[in-house]
C-alpha cells in the first residue's frame, strides 16, 4: 500500500542546493567547460552515448558535467532526455566496410590486405603513471605517412570465400525496436543486439570474461576490431533522396569462434559481432563474446545452463539504468512496506510465544 | 536540378562542422526572405547496423537531428536535415538548399558547398595520415641456426 506523505521539502531543496556547491568544486580552480570534456574525457564521452543510445557528444559532455562523473547517473540523464526526442526515422544499415578507418587490427592474421594499423590505443604502454601529465600541457604531435585512400576489406570476408567460416545470412525474421515495444523471450537475434550494444559496459565484460574461463566455452579470437568514423545514410522524406544525414565513430569487433560441423556441413569456425558508438573496444569485444555464446541454439551446441547463454538472464540484466533505477528505489522511503514487515514479524512472534507457553 | 549534386550539398550541409557553416554563411552577409514550412525541429533518427557486417538488420541507437523546411516564393524550397541539436545550422541548411537551386546557385556553390567538401576532405587526409603512420610492418628475425 502506498501512502502519500509530505513533508521533507525543505531538505530536498537545500541538498540539491549543496549538490551543486559541491559539483562546482573549489572556486579558486577554473570552471570545467563542456568542450574540455567532449574533447580530453572522450572515452568517457563515447561510454555515455553508447549506454545512453544517444550519439551527441556536446549532451554526453553536459550529462558528465552534470552527474559529477557518475558514468551511470550521466547515461541515466541521457536516456531521460532521448525519450523526448521525437524519432524522425531509421536510417541505411551502416557500411562499416566503407569505415574511414582510425584503427584496424586483427589477431587471426599477421598479412592482411590493408594491413594492421593500431590507431591512437593503450595497448604497448606500460602503464605507468605518466608524470609529465601532472606537471604541463606539453604534448607528442602524431605523426603522419603518405597513404593509399583504399577501402579496408573486412578480414573474415576472406575465410568467407574458403567456406572456412560461418557464413552471415539475413533470416528474414522481422525485429521490434526493444526500446519502443516490450521484450517478449526468445529474442531475434537483433534484438539481443540492440541490448547488447546499449548495455552496460562491466556487465558484459563479466560475462565475456565467464565465457573465456570456461562458463559456455567458445573459445573466442579478435578476427578484427576496427575503429572510424561510418557515413550515416538517412532517406529525406520529402525529397526522396537519401543523403549522408550523421558521421558516426564505431567500434566493430568480429570474433572467429571455435569451429562446429555436422554430417552435412564440414567443419568451420563461426562467430560473434559486436558493435558500439564511439571508440569502445574492449565493450565491442566483450558484445562479441556474449552475442556468440547466446547464439548456442543456433548452432546446435549443448545448453550449459550458465549465464552468457541464457538470453533472458543477460538481456534482462545488461541494461544498468533498468538495473540502478530498481537498485537504487530500495533507498527511497519504503516506510509503509516496512511498517507491514514489522507488524507481521511482532504477530509471528507473539504466536510463537503463545505456543511455548502452552507447551 | 540533378538528384545526384542535390545529395551531395545536402550531405556536406548535414555533417557540417556547425560553428565552420555558421561563420562561411554570416561572412556572407545575404539577406533572404523566407517562410517557414516546418520551423526547426529537434529530433533523433534511429542508426541501423548489420549483424555481423552482412546478416540481420539491427538497431545500434539513435542520432540528434535538426530539421527544417522553408520556402522562397512558392516554387523553391528548402530542407535543412543536420546532424546535432544546433538550429540556426538547420536554418542554414535549408536555405543553402533552398539557394542553390537559384541563381544564386553559384554564389553557395563556391563559397560555401566548395569549403565544406574541402573542410571534410582534409579532416580525411589527416586521420587518413595519421592511421597510416601507425602501419605495423612486421618483419621476421634471423635465427641463429640459420647463419
Amino acid at each position: 500500500m502506498y501512502v502519500s506523505v509530505k513533508g521533507g521539502e525543505k531538505a530536498i531543496n537545500n541538498a540539491h542546493s549543496w549538490l551543486s556547491e559541491i559539483r562546482r568544486g573549489d572556486v579558486n580552480i577554473a570552471e570545467l567547460n563542456i568542450k574540455q570534456i567532449s574533447e580530453q574525457l572522450t572515452l568517457s564521452v563515447d561510454r555515455v552515448m553508447s549506454e545512453g543510445s544517444l550519439y551527441d557528444k556536446d549532451l554526453s559532455a553536459l550529462a558528465i558535467k552534470q552527474s559529477r562523473g557518475d558514468l551511470i547517473e550521466a547515461i541515466f540523464l541521457m536516456r531521460a532526455y532521448r525519450t523526448t526526442l521525437p524519432r524522425i526515422g531509421s536510417s541505411k544499415p551502416i557500411e562499416t566496410g566503407k569505415m574511414l578507418c582510425l584503427r584496424r587490427i586483427s589477431a587471426t592474421f599477421k598479412d592482411i590486405p590493408g594491413k594492421q594499423k593500431l590507431g591512437p590505443t593503450f595497448d604497448y604502454t606500460h602503464r605507468l603513471l605518466d608524470f609529465k601529465l601532472l606537471a604541463d600541457g606539453e604534448y607528442e604531435k602524431a605523426k603522419i605517412e603518405k597513404y593509399d585512400d583504399k577501402e579496408i576489406p573486412h578480414v573474415l570476408s576472406f575465410l568467407n570465400k574458403e567456406g572456412l567460416i560461418q557464413k552471415e545470412i539475413p533470416s528474414g525474421k522481422t525485429s521490434k525496436d526493444i526500446t519502443r515495444n516490450p521484450i517478449n523471450f526468445p529474442l531475434t537475434r537483433s534484438e539481443r543486439l540492440q541490448s547488447l550494444s546499449r548495455g552496460d559496459e562491466g556487465f558484459l565484460l563479466g560475462l565475456a570474461y565467464s565465457t573465456q574461463r570456461g562458463y559456455a566455452r567458445n573459445h573466442a579470437f579478435v578476427g578484427e576490431l576496427r575503429t572510424g568514423y561510418v557515413e550515416v545514410q538517412f532517406e529525406i522524406p520529402e525529397l526522396g533522396i537519401e543523403i549522408n544525414i550523421a558521421d558516426v565513430m564505431f567500434t566493430e569487433c568480429e570474433s572467429v569462434n571455435q569451429f562446429k560441423g555436422s554430417k552435412k556441413i564440414p567443419a568451420q569456425f563461426t562467430r560473434g559481432y559486436g558493435l558500439v558508438f564511439g571508440q569502445l573496444e574492449r565493450k565491442a569485444i566483450s558484445m562479441a563474446l556474449v552475442d556468440r555464446s547466446m547464439r548456442w541454439k543456433e548452432f546446435g551446441e549443448e545448453y550449459l545452463g550458465v549465464a552468457a547463454q541464457d538470453e533472458e538472464f543477460v538481456i534482462s540484466h545488461c541494461d544498468n539504468i533498468q538495473a540502478t533505477g530498481f537498485l537504487e528505489h530500495i533507498k527511497l522511503p519504503h516506510y509503509v512496506d516496512f511498517q507491514a514487515e514489522l507488524d507481521l514479524v511482532r504477530k509471528i512472534r507473539e504466536e510463537y510465544k503463545k505456543n511455548e507457553q502452552r507447551t | 536540378m540533378k538528384n545526384e549534386s542535390r545529395k551531395q550539398w545536402l550531405s556536406y550541409l548535414a555533417t557540417a562542422d556547425e560553428n565552420y557553416l555558421i561563420s562561411l554563411w554570416d561572412n556572407l552577409n545575404m539577406k533572404i526572405e523566407y517562410n517557414w514550412l516546418r520551423e526547426p525541429e529537434i529530433g533523433s533518427v534511429m542508426v541501423q547496423g548489420k549483424a555481423g557486417v552482412t546478416g540481420d538488420n539491427f538497431n545500434v541507437g539513435e542520432v540528434t537531428i535538426t530539421r527544417c523546411s522553408l520556402s522562397l516564393d512558392k516554387k523553391i524550397q528548402g530542407h535543412g536535415y543536420v546532424q546535432g541539436r544546433n538550429k540556426y545550422k538547420s536554418k542554414i541548411a535549408a536555405l543553402c538548399d533552398a539557394l542553390m537551386q537559384t541563381e544564386k546557385k553559384e554564389i553557395i556553390k563556391r563559397n560555401i558547398i566548395d569549403k565544406l567538401i574541402k573542410y571534410k576532405n582534409n579532416k580525411r587526409n589527416e586521420i587518413l595520415s595519421k592511421t597510416e603512420a601507425t602501419k605495423v610492418d612486421f618483419f621476421t628475425l634471423v635465427r641463429g641456426e640459420d647463419k
